[in-house]
């Protein structure tokens, strides 16, 4: 069988019968009819034995002849014969860029599956409150068991913010880094051994633009939007938010003194994603945290089902 | 956005396959590109120049396939082409879609010697 376009029977090119492998290396050109019967299993064509094996065709836009001849697709480059690069083959990846990082994620999903952790990845940009909702978070939870991951480019100044909680954390520094990635994740779980049953809250780099598009194992981003950002903020970066399943409209006690619509702020939100969960909040006065304290504890429950 | 590390990807898949396939050169490089993956393709064929080099794929030429922006639309439940994340649905007229692929970036295949 020709590695190039699978066919294995004899074909005439350039006056004379050769291999389809033959061809393609000398870069003639050839034909790639054979017969056909009106089911999908091929039959004998009459140049020689056809693929032996029953097999379809993708449906083209214009439809084919009904007759023996059709046209074959995804031939593609590699028959095209160039001086002194004959060798050219085409290899077929199909792989995601991002394959390694979501086999990552996917290794940190089940191992935090398996735990019945829940781990929340927590996304905004810099300064919408992200390590104060956190610390007052923990502080609410009391005795549950939880644990966190800080990611920043540089210092501790978080990580050593939630320990002073008495919480467990690790600091990733990301250096130029604009994102935390699934294998850093999967050190810091590794580090942490986080308890069954357990809350795992993952801060991200503030950024709402990288984070989106990489998969930690986490069973939800929240994204946090605090009121001094513009009511515009999710149609000016869409991914992030499309990629959210909670929003936190936090810092609600500034809202008066900065003409916050927030009705405006959540239509915006449904409007990148019809399906987004929203919550009005502030860690400072504790407003609407015992809504967030109610969806934290009913997910958790959900990893245990 | 973090067309670097997306580079990364790129030449870590491409080495992969140099030696499950045993090739020395990349000389094509196709990737298929969803139009909400976020990507810039400038950003990315500069990243891609300088992180390539060394590689198999040093010097490689990138072709990049647009591939549409899906989404289905919560007012007509239909499934839907839309080039903006905040586009309308083109059937109703509703403006609550909600991307449904589009997303992709992918390798899609690649020329070896």
């Amino acid at each position: 069988m020709c590695t190039v376009c699978g066919c294995s029977e004899l074909v005439m090119a350039d006056g004379r019968l050769m291999s389809h492998e033959e061809a393609h290396g000398l870069g003639l050109a050839h034909s790639h009819g054979h017969g056909h019967a009106p089911g999908a299993a091929a039959m004998p064509a009459s140049a020689g034995a056809a693929l032996p094996f029953p097999h379809v065709h993708a449906v083209s836009p214009t439809p084919p002849d009904n007759g023996a001849d059709h046209h074959h697709y995804g031939q593609g480059p590699a028959g095209v014969s160039v001086p002194g690069l004959s060798q050219t083959r085409l290899i077929e990846v199909e792989t995601s860029i991002l394959a390694k990082n979501d086999g990552f994620a996917a290794g940190n999903r089940r191992v935090l599956k398996a735990l019945g952790v829940l781990a929340l990845n927590l996304v905004s940009s810099p300064g919408s409150g992200k390590t104060t909702l956190l610390c007052r978070t923990i502080e609410a939870l009391g005795n549950a068991p939880l644990a966190v991951i800080e990611g920043d480019q540089q210092t501790s100044a978080d990580a050593d913010r939630i320990r002073a909680t008495g919480a467990r954390a690790i600091q990733i520094n990301t250096g130029k880094g604009c994102h935390l990635d699934a294998r850093m994740v999967g050190h810091a779980i590794d580090s942490l051994r986080p308890q069954p049953a357990s809350f795992l809250f993952i801060e991200n780099v503030g950024n709402l633009v990288c984070p989106a598009a990489f998969d930690l194992g986490e069973a939800a981003k929240v994204a946090i939007l605090s009121v001094t950002e513009g009511e515009d903020k999710p149609l000016k970066y869409p991914d992030m938010f499309t990629a959210a399943r909670l929003a936190i409209l936090n810092k609600l006690d500034l809202a008066p003194h900065c003409d916050a619509d927030l009705d405006l702020y959540e239509a915006n939100l449904r409007r990148v994603n019809p399906g987004i969960e929203i919550l009005r909040l502030s860690a400072r006065t504790g407003e609407g945290m015992a809504e967030w304290l109610a969806w934290l504890r009913a997910r958790l429950q959900g990893m245990a089902a | 956005m973090h067309e670097m590390s997306l580079a990364e990807g790129l030449r870590s898949i491409v080495e992969d396959q140099a030696r499950r396939h045993g090739f020395a050169r990349v000389s094509v490089l196709r990737l298929e590109i969803g139009r909400f993956a976020g990507v810039e393709r400038s950003a990315l064929e500069f990243a891609f120049d300088v992180v390539m080099r060394g590689s198999p794929a040093e010097g490689a030429r990138l072709e990049m396939i647009d591939l549409p922006g899906r989404a289905l639309c919560y007012d007509c439940a239909a499934m839907v082409e839309i080039d903006g994340r905040l586009d309308p649905c083109p059937l109703c007229g509703g403006g609550r879609v909600i991307p449904d692929g589009g997303d992709e970036m992918r390798i899609k295949d690649m020329e070896v010697m």
